[in-house]
């Protein structure tokens, strides 16, 4: 095996981060170009499947450490661990997922190995057989291209920044055994608890958005119970259209922001208002649902990756800056939404 | 109890950076600390508050960065240093690690050095985990919550699949993030103490180390390409039909 | 002639900006709405130190000299005006009134625990018949034994029912032959016996703050709290303006640069005839007298200041610069309104705020009128500054350090 590539394959608690196989997708690429092999490094415990599925993903080899003590990730030892099985294998690049744990990995590593370290990278070309990174600085306002040039080139690629690849489960492989290097008691740091994320997500940290309008409470399908006048209805009618801009944000994992037409009419609070005099926010995806698209509200969320609307009015200023536009009834598009996105994402 | 802060001087984030000439420039905008490291400098003195001890904080650069080392003066710390040497100009991730190591040791008997998560420039996030390895000291990154004792040291962490314990023992390096509590400001009797204090200024030579090979190059910076967007209205014959095609379109773009 | 602030005015600078945008900035307007001042800004400006702050270390401040004053009102003021109006009397009228005309010992008693923030003060000048025309005060102190006894209403007072002590002007002497020499001034704890107060509210601005009225019947002070020699009350208070108009300066420099930050930042976002307004040439004129009148009322506040720290004697330009300044600040926050359209004239917006605060610094402190003769008066020689028995102290930074 000439293996040109080392690529390290996150896992927590015995599952494989998906970023992991997008990084294994990158090592392939580069390995193909330089004429060689990847492989892939894991360690954990009774890891051996989430090893096995690296073949799929395109690793020639697998290498994994299997101990009680790498059940929980601590640095130290992940990091003798990786260098160890670089120093043993001599790749020309050893790569890491950007996650909490690649990124530091990929750090200490590079102390082991005395080289340097590319974190965070969103591009990646060979050039005259080195690896030219790109990498977002200064907040990305600014994009730098950089290389190391000793060996191995430590990187960590991105999240979502490169095509994860498609599975092929007709490439499999016996993955190779190798030992834990640091002993549980020669470990410095103890994981002592852990607790799930639970809860909702703040809107102003959030990747994720889905916004009511004025929209929410047009639904005349819709029969408020006995008793309530005009302005109960509207806004029980309101508060039924946002329960489902909730579902549509809990299948993604999304904050829920509000414009400020629905604020001012009583429909939701203004702590998640989304505007100039509100919240500015900058999440990867937006969808505005029921929201026309006064400057007032576009000012708190035009940075947005990508904007999504769904609005019945073709002529309202959001499609604008969407980069997707659904001409149409938001309760008639969130549900089917929310479902095609629940099948996709369970996957 | 002896705490180092490592801090670092950068643009002001509201700055606007572009790049002239193959240089980023950032306009009147003012040189600031790293705000991550305020979080850092906060958390020090807080753990001085309760266990008493120094504090030190100290940053690579040029002369104009004891501004940054005056603030944290300014907010309670005990000392600074400078370390300014012209082969540190360009270092990359790990030659300030092993800078910084050699500073910690010459220091001496420093039980606890804090870092912000990352510095705003360069966006790195890796040179406190570094510079515990170079030390050989555990690193216990991205701590919203610190409790210290006299051997040991316990932070909360935030990763990616919810919070954690962890627990190790001191000597140790630990990065913060904002959770861990506002920044207090500069008191007046802190700026009067930082205007009066000299900060000293370390060589390599000072610290009896070698000149640290940088590995990492930067040989191109751009401003990012500006995005022209292509409006897309998706039609279909059913809320059902255009419920999919738009999920497929929305993940296609990669932001889920 | 360096015109850059050192480093330590910028971290002075940079300190206080960053307690009134992250601490007060988000409530202001919730205040503002009822009127009322928030609870815990004197708490916490005390705690700051800032209360104290160009004021000697012995003196229980934090010994900045006047630059630094003025530069935490401009940061104060570009967030409310109701916080730089705590420091104009506070400090302004009072503080550095007693800083230039008090005893040792009434430095002690009183100085002291006000530059600590233990004790917050106001200035009694303005009555509800004597504004403009000082001279015509009609509050009386006369004199009883060791004691004077103090009759009379005050009003428009700031911090009027949340103050501790308040420098209180009155005649002493009814018989002088010119008005203005017949008045003294006493520092007087508002917690006496005969003494009323009563806040003021339905004013059009400053409404996050606390304006109002005392009134003493028959409150007896000891002549220990008089200020100065009789009669020379009038030369105190307009000493005392010459501070406290300098914190107006300062204040609605900052208040001209809110408006032009936040006129800014909307013309950037709204668009009208097919492209952002802040590509039209109007609004575009509106930003560029914005610029002018901030860059030029900084400059004669600094001056002020810097002519203080010398020690020299500067009452035409602090006048000067108030004039200027809150004029300008008037205007400013008008055509910030404009810029921003209907949408300024809804409070969900800063601009009508700014505009409602602006009004009254061209009324208090002296009249923008009252200035304009001023200014005349030193041209054409009709006015001119004698020398006074105190002057205020110059500043040191070595002895007003130490402690």
């Amino acid at each position: 095996m000439n293996n040109k590539v080392l690529v390290y394959i996150d896992q927590f608690h015995g599952e494989v981060l998906p970023i992991s196989w997008e990084t294994l997708g990158v090592g392939r690429k580069l390995a193909d170009e330089l004429g060689g092999d990847v492989a892939a490094v894991i360690a954990g415990q009774d890891i051996k499947g989430a090893a096995e599925q690296a073949f799929k993903y395109g690793a020639s080899q697998v290498y994994y450490a299997d101990d009680p003590s790498l059940a929980e990730y601590r640095p130290e030892p992940f990091t003798s661990l990786i260098s160890k099985i670089t120093q043993d294998q001599s790749p020309e690049i050893l790569l890491f997922p950007t996650t909490t744990r690649g990124r530091e990995l990929a750090g200490m590593c590079a102390i082991d190995l005395e080289s340097g370290v590319l974190p965070d990278v969103t591009a990646i070309e060979l050039q005259d057989g080195r690896v030219l990174a790109t990498r977002p600085v200064y907040a990305g306002k600014l994009l730098a291209k950089a290389f190391c040039d000793s060996a191995p080139q430590i990187i960590t690629t991105r999240g979502r920044a490169f095509d994860k690849p498609e599975p092929d489960p007709s490439l499999t492989g016996e993955p190779i055994l190798v030992d834990a290097v640091i002993a549980e008691a020669d470990t410095q740091t103890k994981v002592v608890e852990y607790a799930e994320t639970v809860g909702g997500v703040s809107l102003t940290d959030a990747a994720v958005i889905v916004s009511g309008g004025r929209g929410v409470s047009n639904n005349p399908n819709l029969t408020p119970p006995e008793g309530m006048d005009e302005k109960q209805a509207e806004i029980w009618r309101a508060q039924q259209g946002f329960k489902m801009v909730a579902e549509l944000a809990s299948v993604l994992n999304a904050a829920i922001g509000a414009s400020r037409a629905a604020v001012d009419a009583g429909y939701i609070p203004y702590d998640q208002q989304v505007g100039q005099t509100g919240k500015v926010v900058s999440p990867d995806l937006y969808i505005a649902c029921g929201i026309s698209g006064a400057i007032q509200h576009l000012a708190g969320m035009r940075t947005s990756k990508i904007i999504v609307a769904i609005n019945r009015d073709s002529d309202a200023p959001i499609f604008k800056l969407a980069r997707f536009g659904v001409v149409g009834d938001l309760y008639q598009i969130l549900p089917p939404l929310t479902e095609a996105f629940r099948e996709r994402l369970s996957k | 109890m002896n705490i180092v802060v490592c801090i670092k001087q950068v643009p002001d984030s509201a700055a606007k950076v572009a790049v002239q000439d193959g240089q980023v420039t950032w306009g009147e905008a003012p040189l600031v600390m790293n705000p991550w490291d305020e979080y850092a400098v906060e958390t020090a003195l807080t753990v001085q508050e309760d266990h008493g001890g120094d504090v030190t904080v100290v940053s690579i650069g040029k002369e104009g960065v004891e501004e940054a080392l005056k603030i944290g003066l300014a907010m309670g710390s005990n000392n600074a240093i400078l370390i300014s040497d012209p082969a540190l100009e360009a270092a990359d991730s790990q030659a300030v690690a092993r800078v910084l190591a050699a500073v910690i040791q010459k220091i001496g008997d420093v039980d606890i050095v804090f870092f912000g998560k990352q510095a705003i420039d360069g966006d790195m996030g890796v040179t406190a985990a570094q510079t515990a390895r170079v030390l050989g000291w555990p690193i216990l990154s991205l701590a919203s919550s610190v409790e210290t004792s006299s051997d040991g040291i316990r932070v909360e962490r935030t990763v990616e699949e919810g919070r954690q314990v962890v627990e190790g023992k001191l000597p140790a390096v630990v990065s913060v993030v904002k959770d861990i509590g506002e920044p207090r400001y500069p008191s007046f009797m802190g700026i009067r103490k930082a205007n009066r204090a000299t900060i000293p200024v370390w060589t390599l030579g000072d610290l009896g180390i070698e000149e640290p090979i940088s590995k990492v190059h930067w040989p191109e910076l751009q401003n990012p390409p500006v995005q022209e967007i292509a409006n897309e209205i998706i039609p279909g014959d059913s809320p059902e039909e255009i419920a999919n095609t738009l999920a497929d379109k929305i993940l296609g773009e990669k932001v889920l | 002639m360096d015109f850059n602030l050192t480093n330590e005015h910028q971290m002075v600078q940079g300190m206080v900006r960053d307690f009134a945008q992250k601490e007060i900035a988000p409530i202001i307007k919730e205040f503002d709405r009822k009127q009322e001042m928030a609870p815990f800004v004197l708490p916490r400006m005390a705690e700051l130190g800032i209360l104290g702050i160009c004021l000697p270390v012995r003196y229980g401040g934090q010994g900045m000299d006047y630059i630094a004053l003025g530069l935490a009102c401009e940061e104060l003021e570009a967030v409310d005006s109701t916080l730089r109006v705590v420091m104009s009397v506070h400090i302004g009228l009072n503080s550095l009134g007693l800083f230039q005309w008090a005893t040792e010992d009434q430095k002690e008693r009183f100085l002291v625990p006000q530059a600590k923030g233990d004790k917050i003060s106001g200035f009694g000048l303005t009555e509800p018949g004597a504004g403009s025309d000082v001279a015509a005060m009609r509050s009386t102190a006369q004199r009883d034994g060791d004691d004077y006894v103090i009759n009379g209403e005050k009003m428009w007072i700031s911090l009027a029912t949340k103050a501790h002590h308040v420098l209180w002007f009155a005649r002493t002497n009814p018989e002088a032959k010119d008005p203005h020499d017949g008045l003294s001034a006493f520092l007087v704890e508002l917690d006496r016996a005969g003494i009323t107060r009563g806040d003021i509210h339905g004013k059009l601005g400053v409404r996050a703050g606390s304006t109002g009225w005392i009134s003493c019947q028959d409150v007896r002070v000891s002549h220990l709290n008089r200020i100065g020699e009789e009669g020379e009350g009038f030369k105190i208070a307009m000493s005392c303006l010459d501070n406290g108009r300098y914190t107006v300066a300062a204040g609605a420099t900052g208040l001209i640069r809110a408006c032009l930050d936040e006129s800014i930042k909307y013309a950037k976002e709204r668009p009208a005839f097919g492209r952002q307004i802040s590509k039209l040439q109007l609004i575009q004129q509106k930003i560029a007298h914005m610029v002018q009148s901030y860059d030029a009322a900084r400059l004669l506040y600094l001056q002020a200041g810097w002519m203080k720290n010398q020690g020299m004697r500067n009452s035409r330009q602090t006048s000067l610069a108030k004039w200027f300044a809150t004029d300008a600040s008037f205007e400013a926050a008008s055509q910030a309104i404009q810029i921003h359209g209907a949408y300024g004239y809804s409070d969900e917006y800063n601009v009508e705020r700014y505009l409602r605060n602006s009004k009254g610094a061209v009324i208090y402190e002296g009249t923008s009128e009252i200035h304009q003769l001023v200014q005349a008066g030193y041209a054409l020689g009709y006015r001119q500054d004698a020398p006074l028995r105190n002057e205020l102290p110059p500043y040191n930074e070595q002895t007003w350090r130490e402690n």
